[in-house]
C-alpha cells in the first residue's frame, strides 16, 4: 500500500506525517506537491497540519483551491481513504468533503497541549483497529479548532455516527472541562457519510512513538494497515 | 513624481542627527577620501550603530573563550555559532534581542524577533528544530505590562507556530526594572549536515548576487539606529520603524534556502535583518575580501517611488542575499519559482575591486569600501569609561540577619509558588506549538527542554537563563551564576553542556556605571565559560535598555546547548514514584541575598548574590550527569529561585496529572527561612530508588560532592520536618493559577 502526504505551501506537519508513515509504520510513502494532478499510484491520501498559505484569510480557505484538491476530491469520491489532520481537517471542511467549520478557539488563543480523545466509532478505515470507547492521548496544537455546524447537520452527524472522536478526560468521560476549544458536543474528529474521509484536530503523528510521551496515535495508522490487509485477504 | 525628492546636503549636523559623533563623521571622510553623500551617510549611520557595529562592546567580547572541542564556527564568523554533534551533523544556534521594537509594538516586535533569529539559522543551511526565548516584563499588576506581555506572547506564538518550529523552552521574569523596557530575547537551534553548511561570504569574480524572498518596502528604516538609543516618550512615534512579520513567506524562504543548499547552488547566503541590503552586501563582501556591484533598479519594491537611501536601509523582513555558484543561476530561479518567491538578480561580486558600488537609474549612488562599513573593518571600536556604582556597596552592606522571621513558613512557601517568577508558565507555553516536528521529548515546564535527533541515538538539551537580580547586585558573579545555572539545568535534563550563545541586555554604555556592569559581566562569563568548558559561539548585545525611569537590571541571558549521547538519558524534574528516596546534592549555605524570598516576602532586592565555587559546581554537575547516565536517577531538579523548599514543591507538582507528595527532614540549619528559601548555588534535588543509593554515594565520593538523603517521595502533602506541611492541592492551586488569574483581568478590560 502506498501513502501520499500532500504538501501545500505553508504545510508544516508534512515531514512529521511522512516520518511516521514511512519510518514508524514502514509504509511506502511519498510527498504530493500541491500542483500535482496524478494520485493514481496512491492508496491513501493525507492532508497534513500547518498553515497552508499562512492561513491569513481563513484556515484552509485558500488551500482548497490548490490544483491537487480537485484530484483529492475525485480520490475521495471513489471511496478511497483520506485523512486530514488539523489544518488538513480545516481544508477538508472548506473543500466540502466534510461538513462544518473550525472556528477560533473559545479562549481566542492558540492552544498546544496533550489531551485525550475517545474513539466514538470503529467504523472507519482510520479507526478500525480501535475499539469504541478507547481513550487515546495525543497533542493538539491549533488556534482554530472549535468545531461548529448547524443544528440539523449536527443531529445528522450524531445520528449517522459520523462523530469519530470526542475530547474527554483521561478516564474517558466527555464533559465541558475536557473540551479544550469549545467544539460542539466535544467533537474532535468526524467522517463523511461514506466513512472514507476523516478529519481530526489532534495530531496522531505527534504521538506515535513512546519517546514522545505517547504512541496512541499509532492506532490511527495501524487501522489503515489492517484495513488494507482486509482488502487484500 | 515623489522619487525625485531633493536629497539633503550632508553636514556634520545631519551626521549627528543620524547618531554619528563628530569623530565618527571625520573618520568616514578619511576612509572614503571625501564627504559621503546622503545615501552613504545613511549606510554608515546604520552600520556604525551600536546594533550592527558592536562598537562599545566588541573589544570586551573578544576576551570571551571561543574555542572548544566541538566548535565549528566561532563567535562573529557566521550568522550563528556552529557546533559539531557527531554523526556528520552540526548544530547552529544563536540568541538575539528584539527589545526596543517590542516595547513600542509588542506583537510585531516579538514576531519579527523570532523571524530574524530563524533566518540566522537557516541561512547557514540548517533546519530550525527548536526555538526558545527569554522574556522580561514589569509587574503584571500594571495594565500596560499585561498588554505588552500578551502581545509579545501572541507575536512569538503566531510567528513560530505558523513557521513550524517548536518553541520548547524559555524563561519569563517579572521585575519593576523592566516596566518601561521589556526584554524579548529569541533563540533558535537548527541542525545541518556538515556537507550542507552554508557560509555568509561573497567570493568569485562575477558571481551573481540574488535577492530572494519578500519585496522591499519602507518598513523598518533605521530600525538598527532606533535600537541603539534609549527609549523615551518619543519612542512611541517610532512605531513605523518596527518591521512587520510574514511567517508564511519565511516558511517558503526556509524551504527554498534548504533546497538551494541541498542542490549545491550557492557560494554564500546571508539573511537580511538589521540594515537590510546595506548590511548583507557589505558584510558578505568583507568576509570574502571582495566587493559588489548592486543595481537597485532590479530590487522588487513594494512602493515604486522609493529612493536609494530607503531601499538600502529598509528592514523589510523575509529576505535573503544569495551569491550563486556559477552555472547554478537557473536552478536558483527554478527553486524560488517553485516556492512562489522572488529571485531578483541584483548584482555581482567583484574580487578585483573591493568597493561596494550601488547604481540607480543609471547613476552610481554609492561607492565605498565594503570593509569600511563593517565590524572588524572600518567600524569604530571603543572602550568606555567605567565606574563601580555606589549602590553596590550600600546593598551588600545590608544586614539581612536582621530581617524578621516569617510567622508561617508554609504560607511563605505558597506565596512564593504564586509569585509570577516561580509560578507555572503554561499560560505562555500553551500558546506556543511545542510538539511540531515530532522531536520534543521534554516539553516546556521542565528544567531544560530535550529534543531527539532523528536518525541518531542522540538528543539536544537547551535552556535560557539569567537571574538579573544577582547580576544587578554582583555583575561578575551574577553572570557566572547564569552560565553555571543554565549548565546545571542542561545536566539535570541528562545533557552534557557544550557551548553557549549570549544576549547581553544592558543600559546606556556611555554611563560609566552601566559600562562597569557590562565589563564585570563579561569577566564573569569568561571565568565560568572557561571553567565549565562551554565556549561562547556568538550572540548579540543590546544596550540602551533605559527609559526615563532608569536602566533595566543588567541581563546577560545565557542560551546553553547540551548534547545527550543517548536520548534515553532524558530526565525530568518531577518525582516519579512513591517510596523513592530524595537526595540533595551540594551545600546549602542559607544565602538569601538577591533571592525571590527577599523580593516577594520582604520587598527587597538587597545583599550580595549567592557564592559560586566553580570547582564545586563542575563536580556536582559531573556527578549528577554520571548518575543519570548510569540510570540511577528518577528525577533531577536544580535548586534555584525560592531555594530548596520551592525545588521540592516543584518536584511534587510539576507533573500536573500525577502529583506526588514528599516527606523531608532538613537538619542543622542556622535559620529556618534562610535554609528553606535561600538560593545557594550548585545544589540539585534528585530522587532515586533505594537500591541505587550505594552507587550514587560512590559517585559523589569520587567527585567529592556533598550529598544527603533528605526524605522520601509519597503521600499527598509536602512535609518538611516541623517547618512546612502543605497539601499538594494547595500548592497546585497557587502554582498553576497565579498567571492565568492575573491575565484574566485583561480579558475584562
Amino acid at each position: 500500500m502506498k501513502c501520499g502526504v500532500v504538501v501545500f505551501p505553508g504545510s508544516n506537519c508534512d515531514h512529521d506525517l511522512y516520518h511516521v508513515l514511512k519510518h514508524v509504520m514502514g509504509l511506502d510513502t511519498r510527498f504530493v506537491w500541491h500542483k500535482e494532478h496524478d494520485l493514481a499510484d496512491l492508496d491513501a491520501v493525507f492532508l497534513p497540519g500547518g498553515f497552508s498559505y499562512g492561513d491569513y484569510l481563513r484556515t484552509g480557505a485558500i488551500a482548497r483551491f490548490s490544483p491537487v484538491m480537485t484530484e483529492v476530491i475525485e480520490f475521495a469520491k471513489k471511496g478511497r481513504p483520506v485523512l486530514g489532520i488539523c489544518n488538513g481537517f480545516q481544508i477538508l471542511c472548506e473543500s466540502g468533503l466534510l461538513p462544518g467549520a473550525l472556528l477560533r478557539n473559545r479562549n481566542l488563543d492558540f492552544i498546544c497541549k496533550s489531551i485525550y480523545i475517545r474513539v466514538e466509532s470503529e467504523n472507519t478505515v482510520f479507526t478500525g483497529a480501535c475499539r469504541q470507547g478507547q481513550v487515546l492521548k495525543m497533542p493538539i496544537a491549533h488556534g482554530d479548532g472549535n468545531f461548529f455546524v448547524d443544528e440539523a447537520t449536527l443531529a445528522e452527524l450524531e445520528e449517522r455516527q459520523q462523530v469519530i472522536f470526542r475530547y474527554c478526560t483521561a478516564e474517558g468521560e466527555v464533559n465541558a472541562e475536557a473540551n479544550p476549544n469549545g467544539s460542539l458536543n466535544n467533537i474532535a474528529g468526524i467522517c463523511n457519510r461514506k466513512r472514507n474521509v476523516v478529519g481530526m484536530m489532534p495530531h496522531p503523528e505527534r504521538a506515535s512513538e513512546a519517546v514522545l510521551g505517547s504512541d496512541d496515535g499509532r492506532w490511527i495508522f495501524q487501522s489503515l494497515v489492517v484495513a488494507a490487509l482486509d482488502v487484500v485477504s | 513624481m515623489k522619487g525625485t525628492m531633493q536629497e539633503p546636503e550632508v553636514t556634520l549636523e545631519l551626521a549627528r542627527q543620524h547618531g554619528l559623533s563628530e569623530e565618527e563623521y571625520e573618520q568616514i571622510q578619511k576612509l572614503i577620501g571625501r564627504k559621503p553623500n546622503y545615501t552613504e551617510l545613511g549606510m554608515f549611520s546604520v552600520m556604525w550603530s551600536e546594533h550592527c557595529s558592536y562598537k562599545n562592546s566588541i573589544l570586551l567580547l573578544k576576551t570571551l573563550p571561543k574555542d572548544g572541542e566541538y566548535v565549528l564556527a566561532k563567535a562573529g564568523e557566521e550568522n550563528a555559532g556552529l557546533v559539531d554533534i557527531g554523526d556528520g551533523l552540526a548544530v547552529a544556534f544563536k540568541i538575539e534581542s528584539h527589545n526596543h521594537p517590542s516595547a513600542v509594538e509588542p506583537y510585531q516586535g516579538a514576531a519579527t524577533g523570532v523571524g530574524g533569529i530563524l533566518r540566522d539559522i537557516f541561512s547557514m543551511g540548517a533546519r530550525p528544530v527548536a526555538a526558545l526565548n527569554s522574556l522580561r516584563f514589569g509587574s503584571l499588576d500594571d495594565p500596560h505590562v499585561r498588554y505588552l506581555f500578551r502581545g509579545v506572547v501572541h507575536g512569538i506564538g503566531d510567528y513560530g507556530n505558523c513557521f513550524g518550529v517548536p518553541t520548547v523552552a524559555g524563561e519569563v521574569y517579572f521585575d519593576p526594572s523592566y516596566r518601561g523596557n521589556p526584554l524579548v530575547n529569541a533563540m533558535a537551534v537548527g541542525i545541518v549536515k556538515h556537507d550542507r553548511i552554508v557560509r555568509a561570504v561573497a567570493r568569485g569574480e562575477g558571481a551573481r548576487v540574488f535577492l530572494i524572498g519578500s519585496s522591499t518596502g519602507r518598513d523598518g528604516i533605521h530600525g538598527a539606529t532606533f535600537a541603539s538609543e534609549d527609549l523615551s516618550e518619543e519612542s512611541e512615534a517610532k512605531r513605523p520603524q518596527v518591521q512587520v512579520g510574514d511567517p508564511f513567506t519565511e516558511k517558503l524562504l526556509l524551504e527554498a534556502t534548504l533546497e538551494m543548499a541541498k542542490e549545491d547552488c550557492v557560494i554564500g547566503i546571508q539573511d537580511m535583518g538589521a540594515a537590510g541590503i546595506t548590511c548583507s552586501t557589505s558584510e558578505m563582501s568583507a568576509a570574502g575580501h571582495a566587493g559588489m556591484v548592486i543595481e537597485l533598479d532590479k530590487v522588487p519594491l513594494r512602493e515604486a517611488d522609493m529612493i536609494p537611501y530607503e531601499i538600502l536601509l529598509s528592514e523589510s523582513q523575509e529576505r535573503m542575499l544569495v551569491v550563486a555558484k556559477p552555472g547554478k543561476e537557473e536552478k536558483i530561479k527554478q527553486i524560488c519559482e517553485k516556492w512562489d518567491l522572488h529571485a531578483a538578480e541584483i548584482g555581482k561580486v567583484t574580487e578585483r575591486n573591493q568597493q561596494l558600488q550601488v547604481f540607480w537609474h543609471g547613476k552610481k549612488v554609492v561607492d565605498i569600501p565594503a570593509d569600511s562599513l563593517v565590524v572588524g573593518g572600518g567600524a569604530p571600536q571603543y572602550e568606555r569609561e567605567s565606574r563601580r556604582p555606589e549602590y553596590i556597596e550600600r546593598l551588600h552592606g545590608e544586614d539581612l540577619r536582621a530581617l524578621p522571621h516569617p510567622l508561617d513558613l508554609a504560607d511563605t512557601l505558597l506565596k512564593l509558588l504564586e509569585s509570577p517568577n516561580i509560578a507555572n508558565k503554561s499560560w505562555v507555553y500553551h500558546q506556543y506549538d511545542h510538539t511540531v516536528r515530532t522531536n520534543t521529548v521534554v516539553a516546556p515546564g521542565a528544567d531544560a527542554a530535550v529534543i531527539r535527533i532523528k536518525g541518531t541515538k542522540k538528543g539536544l538539551a537547551m535552556k535560557t537563563d539569567c537571574n538579573s537580580r544577582y547580576v544587578y547586585l554582583n555583575p561578575r558573579r551574577g553572570t557566572a551564576i547564569a552560565v553555571a545555572e543554565s549548565a546545571r539545568n542542561v545536566v539535570c535534563a541528562g545533557g552534557e553542556p557544550v557551548a553557549i550563545t549570549n544576549c547581553l541586555n544592558f543600559g546606556n554604555p556611555y554611563n560609566p556605571e552601566i559600562y562597569w556592569q557590562f565589563k564585570e559581566a563579561i569577566a564573569g562569563m569568561r571565568e565560568a565559560c572557561s571553567y565549565l568548558g562551554t565556549p561562547v559561539t556568538g550572540g548579540n548585545v543590546s544596550f540602551y535598555n533605559e527609559n526615563p525611569d532608569g536602566a533595566i537590571h543588567p541581563t546577560p541571558t545565557i542560551g546553553m546547548l547540551g548534547i545527550l549521547e543517548d536520548i534515553n538519558h532524558a530526565t525530568t524534574a518531577w518525582f516519579k514514584q512513591e517510596g523513592d528516596l530524595i537526595v540533595l546534592l551540594g551545600r546549602n549555605l542559607e544565602e538569601v541575598g538577591g533571592s525571590e524570598y527577599l523580593a516577594v516576602i520582604h520587598g527587597k532586592v538587597s545583599g550580595d548574590c549567592p557564592q559560586l565555587d566553580l570547582q564545586r559546581e563542575l563536580q556536582v554537575q559531573t556527578a549528577c550527569l554520571k548518575a543519570i547516565r548510569e540510570g540511577l536517577v528518577q528525577s533531577a531538579h536544580d535548586v534555584a529561585d525560592g531555594g530548596v523548599a520551592v525545588a521540592l514543591a516543584e518536584s511534587c507538582i510539576m507533573n500536573r496529572e500525577r502529583p506526588l507528595g514528599a516527606s523531608v527532614e532538613l537538619t542543622g540549619y542556622f535559620r529556618a527561612d534562610f535554609c528553606l528559601f535561600g538560593e545557594s548555588q550548585s545544589q540539585i534535588v534528585l530522587s532515586l530508588k533505594g537500591a541505587h543509593l550505594p552507587r550514587l554515594t560512590e559517585i559523589c565520593n569520587e567527585y567529592n560532592v556533598a550529598m544527603r538523603v533528605i526524605g522520601e517521595v509519597g503521600g499527598e502533602r509536602l512535609r518538611i520536618g516541623e517547618l512546612v506541611d502543605v497539601s499538594l492541592q494547595d500548592m497546585m492551586d497557587r502554582y498553576y493559577n497565579a498567571i492565568p488569574e492575573k491575565m484574566r483581568i485583561v480579558a475584562i478590560e
